[in-house]
């Protein structure tokens, strides 16, 4: 059966704002996620605490241990970029970010991203389910992340199939574990 | 290429250009008519599809707005938008997967074989099985389906292999990989199949049959079909003696434009062709155009549907090839020893990893969700498709509220399911987990119905005028000369995927409307 290297390909960016932000350029300057965001320096309208805040509540909300930090940091930095031109979006995102620090400083007296323990995190973000904002921010997610050409590989999905000739000589049909008949 | 005046009423105006319209304006082109087709949608050839689901769905879904109601999940995931159906040239033969099942006989006669059932609002076809199967085979041979006319079956795929072997195992006794409008080996100047997956895209090798490049090109080469992309129709109208005699639609550049007609056709699919009626109303027809039964709209069908997914402990890769890879029919006989009326199919489907992140669950997060996705390469998938009962209340109204830029009121669809939907589906749901479990699923998945692909009913056919919209041969009971010609006049929607039967009612309806015409009657 043909299986498939699933190292994440590094080979392109998908994001508007070009290099400096593309996936690419966050593994090559070995950017993660972290309280300091050094990653965010160059927003244009969110603060790198409120972003740092949105990536970290993005791994908690679809984890993929395999994943990489940069490609949940490439799913929220296009909200920089909407921010700055959707003064309603820009509001529900920085209130929202705030609202999941306002949580954990009240339950255990720290920010959101500097919470160590995931259960934690994950019980403010049940707490906040129910909110416009964590619902606008899944539904974006669910997009942005998986929307990747780069982490296809890493779920063993090989995307377009055209451009190789379709599967016909490339594996439709090799399964070779099913019981016989 | 054919182009017709805006003022020529002579010419047969067909409103949509898929699976109905798309073969109804070749037929009439091939029998003399002249025929001008006005599609909502833009004009994307073969090469223009993309291998990329959301990209894709940009370019060919019909995300227009619309609003929903009732108890069904859609209306909660998916507020806006109730079907999953295309707004391009071909409509949603570009999306179909290609299965191509005939209804059986009792199929035809959905009250007199289940009987009443309460809450249901099940009517009779007024045309048996052997009078459509003339048109069945007709429609199979255009259409280039495996299984008929001595065209071999597809090969299966690992995603059908998997299906096979929990069928056998499940002792289901009618499992192969379907009867597909998908060349197996070349055939009418097309290619074959070359396993690409991506079906729902818009077939890349044009191997799947779609009007896009089958029915239209051969409509127009006639010199008597117009195509116009970009033209969403407004409204029917009619002369003073109740006769349909134009349409109103919005031009690409949203400009109005009335092209007068001999006759109008009706084909935007089960959301759009009612409302289209429903926004014609007029003083003559004050509850819309050929409504005087009120069943405008009303027993809106969707298949009782539903899909599920299994994790084994090694790969599957369910994307590769073909979506809809194989089917299983032992369930589609009516056997109401099961605690339901009716039956339905288990057919393979797969989805990328961006769909299948946005469909699985939807609205899920957190490790219970991604360690599905993780297993993605590892699963295989089916869907149901069952035959679901026409009830009055599910229906498409006119939104009173929300507006389209043309300033007509949108669709509104409502559904609740019938509890016979509801036994059916779970009944389906416990095969497909024993199928799967059987040959070794370590996880399995109940997943919610997608947005409705298969969307019927809303015009029905009866043979009286009080109990549907139009009669046998599709024409609307109150006017003259305007016909239904998509799945919206369904009577029931059968254990069926409803294409073929589409195309097989198109083709008889264009015999007998090419025979009203020569005779004068229209």
């Amino acid at each position: 059966m043909r299986q498939i290297d699933k190292r994440a390909a590094v080979r392109r960016r998908v994001f508007l704002r070009g290099a400096a932000t593309g996936p690419a350029a966050l593994a090559a300057a070995g950017f993660a996620l972290g309280a300091e965001a050094a990653w965010a320096g160059d927003l244009r309208v969110l603060t790198p605490a409120t972003m740092a805040t949105l990536a970290r509540a993005a791994r908690d909300i679809f984890p993929h241990d395999r994943l990489a930090d940069r490609y949940y940091i490439a799913a929220v930095l296009p909200y920089d970029d909407k921010a700055a031109s959707d003064k309603v979006l820009r509001a529900l995102i920085e209130e929202g970010a705030a609202r999941l620090d306002a949580e954990a400083q009240a339950r255990h007296g720290r920010a959101y991203v500097q919470l160590v323990g995931e259960a934690d995190r994950v019980a403010i973000l049940q707490a906040l389910e129910a909110t416009p904002f964590f619902a606008r921010l899944r539904g974006d997610l669910v997009v942005s992340l998986y929307n990747q050409k780069e982490v296809w590989p890493v779920f063993g999905y090989e995307g377009a199939s055209y451009d190789k000739g379709g599967y016909i000589e490339r594996g439709f049909n090799d399964i070779d574990w099913l019981p016989e008949a | 290429m054919a182009q017709f005046d805006l003022n020529d009423d002579g010419v047969v105006v067909i409103i949509g250009s898929g699976a109905g319209g798309g073969t109804l304006g070749n037929e009439l082109a091939q029998r003399g008519a002249r025929v001008v087709i006005l599609e909502a949608g833009g004009r994307h050839e073969i090469e223009d599809f993309i291998n990329d689901e959301w990209a894709s769905f940009t370019q060919l879904a019909w995300a227009d707005t619309r609003t929903t109601g009732g108890s069904w999940r859609v209306a909660r995931d998916f507020p806006n938008l109730p079907a999953w159906i295309v707004k391009a040239v071909g409509g949603t033969t570009t999306h179909w997967a290609g299965a191509s099942l005939r209804f059986t006989a009792h199929e035809f006669q959905a009250r007199t074989q289940y009987g009443a059932i309460a809450g249901a609002n099940l009517l009779d076809w007024p045309i048996t099985l052997a009078e459509l199967e003339p048109y069945y085979a007709q429609a199979e041979d255009r259409m280039g389906v495996t299984g008929t006319n001595g065209i071999p079956r597809l090969p299966g795929n690992n995603n059908y292999k998997v299906l096979a072997a929990g069928a056998r195992k499940l002792g289901y006794k009618e499992f192969h990989t379907g009867n597909m409008a998908i060349n197996s080996e070349p055939r009418a100047e097309r290619t074959s199949c070359h396993q690409l997956g991506f079906c729902f895209q818009g077939c890349k090798m044009g191997a799947k049959w779609s009007t896009l490049y089958t029915e239209i090109p051969a409509g127009e080469a006639t010199g008597r079909l117009e195509v116009r992309p970009n033209s969403m129709a407004i409204r029917i109208e009619h002369d003073a003696q109740g006769r349909a005699s134009g349409v109103v639609y919005a031009d690409a550049e949203g400009r109005q434009q009335r092209q007068r007609a001999r006759l109008v056709a009706v084909a935007g699919n089960s959301i759009e062709s009612p409302r289209l009626l429903l926004n014609s109303a007029s003083a003559r027809f004050p509850d819309g155009l050929a409504n005087s039964s009120g069943q405008v709209g009303r027993n809106y069908m969707r298949h009782t549907t539903g899909s599920v997914y299994a994790v084994f402990e090694k790969p599957v890769h369910m994307y590769r090839g073909t979506t809809m890879a194989g089917i299983v029919r032992d369930e589609a006989a009516h056997d109401p020893k099961r605690g339901f009326a009716g039956g339905y199919e288990l057919e393979t489907l797969s989805l990328g990893l961006p769909f299948l992140a946005a469909f699985l669950d939807p609205g899920a997060w957190g490790r219970g969700f991604t360690s599905a996705l993780d297993s993605y390469d590892h699963m295989a998938g089916l869907w149901i498709v069952g035959e679901d009962m026409p009830q009055a209340e599910n229906r498409v109204t006119l939104d009173p509220r929300v507006k389209d830029r043309h300033g007509m009121p949108v669709a509104s669809v409502h559904f609740d399911d019938h509890a016979n939907d509801t036994a059916m589906r779970r009944h389906a749901y416990g095969q497909g987990r024993a199928l799967y479990e059987a040959v070794g699923a370590t996880r399995s998945f109940e997943t919610t119905p997608y947005p409705s692909t298969h969307n019927l009913g809303t015009n029905r056919m009866s043979a009286s005028p009080r109990d549907g919209v139009v009669d046998k041969w599709g024409k609307a009971h109150d006017l003259p000369n305007l016909y239904v010609s998509d799945g919206s006049q369904f009577t029931s929607g059968a254990a069926c995927n409803p294409t073929l039967t589409i195309v097989a009612l198109a083709i008889r309806q264009a015999e007998h409307i090419a025979g009203r015409m020569a005779r004068g009657e229209v």
